[in-house]
């Protein structure tokens, strides 16, 4: 009935030194998180973030993993003492993820405010290029905002759903994969190059597609699944699944952004409340995504298994009708005005992809992307194994305004942006306030030298006169918000005053 | 295949007397599409000067380990 959801997006940025491919990426990945965390007065020791809660080997299909049968790059909750990860004051997390920098954005409830606190993301990111870039003697590093090399390596951009434990997971998966196999033509970013590594030539819709090998596991290293099973909802574990998507692309138009986020949540949301009840599943889902990708004319088939053939668009014309006809029979949605801009967006793009796929641009990534491509192939006669077209694809993504070429457009005009520089600045140091980001953010804006440590679910804090280590759980996503605690979190003088304030039942 | 990398230049050469002749008159539908087919030269114009001079090399340098 609503969009509105707890949820969350991650990016890693690729990272490189221009003229020295054999840097050690995980160290320059701690120099940019630990500049960014100095400058901001934070510690990015590795023990500032919490591990107790984590769980990064429990499957959402009810086992758990042995860990000597895991491969190294999924304990993600080992701790590592070089590598830095700090809580920011916006409530987001940074820090160094294998080879990466990663920055998961605070919880918000709403799209718009996930693309906000995404492209704070994007600003922190250049805001650390900057810093590195100003220290004397430092080689400068560069940060894109994309998922592959195109010569056999991707890094993610996931995206994070609360669901109610209820819900049965054959059930997101049964409905979920014929979406995920066709919202690329809405969110996917755009790649020169086909196959893994590039090996044949030409243009695809989507960075990530090329990747996928599985319809359904735990991995998102190898063998990665359309949809992924890790079942860590950093909450109240009886109550709350967080659903971990994998499959998408790091989005840097606003639109496109909203609409992955958003038209995912409406999905979950039909999925919850039972109002999927046909079966849209597509035969060979893996070879679908990537025939999809492989044809920007947006003509390639996929075929259900009920026989029906259809184009990626015909398939999302199905979810977006379900969607319409589900808002109309419940008319209990708060958050009416968000649910609505959704709607209205995701039909004003799927009739434009319909029409004329170059009328999207500005508003899709990818055919942004392809429209760029084109002018300089009907420009230069370029072929699409030139490389001039692939530095174009890498140069896309580059955070600096004055070197990304998606900033390059966006300064003339050319996108149409739903949040101002304004809000993508404040959202670099304010936490959402209507999550319980405002009680971690304010608490390491405020109190960040007794701040111990902190994760999604805990802030721990060293209190002066103290001998053992205060915890104080935030396992419900929507408490220790600014309506909840702002007031105390603004008046406590010092961290003692707030555990006695947090203490006192209101 | 020549005759196709002639017909290009040949067909701006063409274009470029007429314009001045051209009649103001068109609908606005075309003039806002015809401001863009400007507007995307000028993009490229100005990208060319942004772009890595040693695109190959740039490309080749771009090796990212896997993350996730």
């Amino acid at each position: 009935m609503t969009v509105r959801r707890i949820m969350g997006l991650e990016t890693e940025y690729g990272i490189s030194v221009p003229g020295d491919p054999m840097a050690n990426p995980m160290f320059l990945s701690g120099q940019v998180i630990s500049v960014y965390a100095a400058a901001q007065g934070i510690r990015s020791n590795q023990s500032s973030w919490d591990y107790a809660f984590e769980d990064p080997l429990r499957d959402a299909r009810g086992w758990q993993l042995d860990r000597q049968s895991a491969d190294p790059s999924q304990l993600t909750d080992v701790e590592d003492p070089t590598l830095a990860n700090v809580v920011l004051t916006n409530g987001a997390r940074y820090y160094v993820d294998h080879a990466h920098p990663e920055y998961s954005s605070p919880e918000v409830t709403l799209p718009r405010a996930a693309v906000t606190w995404d492209r704070a993301g994007d600003a922190i990111a250049l805001e650390s290029v900057r810093l590195l870039a100003a220290r004397p003697g430092q080689a400068p590093v560069n940060l894109y905002k994309n998922n592959t090399d195109g010569k056999g390596q991707s890094y993610g951009t996931h995206e994070n759903y609360l669901m109610p434990r209820r819900t049965a997971f054959p059930d997101i998966v049964r409905h979920l994969i014929p979406f995920f196999v066709t919202r690329q033509v809405v969110c996917g970013a755009g790649r020169v190059g086909l196959g893994v590594d590039s090996r044949g030539a030409g243009y695809q819709i989507s960075q990530r597609a090329d990747f996928f090998e599985t319809e359904v596991g735990l991995e998102t290293t190898l063998k990665r699944p359309i949809i992924n099973t890790r079942d860590e909802p950093h909450a109240v574990a009886d109550r709350y699944r967080r659903l971990h998507v994998i499959i998408g692309d790091a989005n840097l138009l606003d639109i496109a952004g909203l609409l992955k986020v958003g038209t995912t949540s409406l999905v979950l949301g039909m999925i919850e409340d039972g109002h999927l009840t046909q079966d849209w599943s597509i035969r060979r889902p893996v070879a679908a995504l990537q025939s999809i990708s492989h044809d920007p004319s947006l003509q390639a088939t996929v075929e259900l298994v009920d026989g029906r053939v259809m184009t990626a668009l015909d398939v999302q014309w199905l979810y977006l009708e379900a969607a319409r006809r589900w808002l109309e029979l419940r008319g209990d949605d708060p958050e009416a005005e968000a649910t609505t801009e959704v709607m209205t967006l995701w039909e004003d793009v799927l009739t434009r992809l319909g029409r004329d796929v170059m009328s999207c641009a500005g508003m899709v990534d990818w055919v942004t992307k392809l429209q760029l491509l084109e002018g300089f192939r009907a420009r230069d006669g370029l072929a699409w194994d030139d490389h001039r077209l692939a530095a174009v694809d890498i140069q896309w993504a580059d955070v600096r305004p004055e070197k990304g070429l998606l900033h390059r457009l966006r300064d003339r005009g050319r996108t149409v942006d739903l949040i101002t520089p304004e809000q993508v600045r404040a959202a670099c140091t304010t936490p959402p306030d209507d999550t319980r980001a405002w009680f971690r953010g304010t608490c390491v804006r405020r109190f960040g030298a007794e701040v111990f440590s902190a994760s999604w679910d805990s802030v721990v804090f060293d209190v002066p006169g103290h001998s053992s280590l205060q915890r104080v759980p935030i396992l419900e996503p929507e408490r220790g918000t600014r309506a909840q605690v702002g007031t105390l979190l603004e008046e406590s003088v010092d961290v003692a005053a707030l555990l006695r304030g947090l203490a006192t039942p209101d | 295949m020549p005759g196709q990398e002639h017909a290009k230049p040949q067909r701006r050469e063409d274009e470029v007397p007429d314009a001045p002749e051209a009649p103001p008159a068109a609908p606005a539908g075309a003039a806002v599409k015809e401001g863009l087919t400007d507007d995307i030269d000028s993009v490229l114009d100005e990208i060319d000067g942004v772009l890595e001079s040693n695109a190959e090399e740039f490309v080749r340098g771009f090796v990212q380990k896997g993350g996730e």
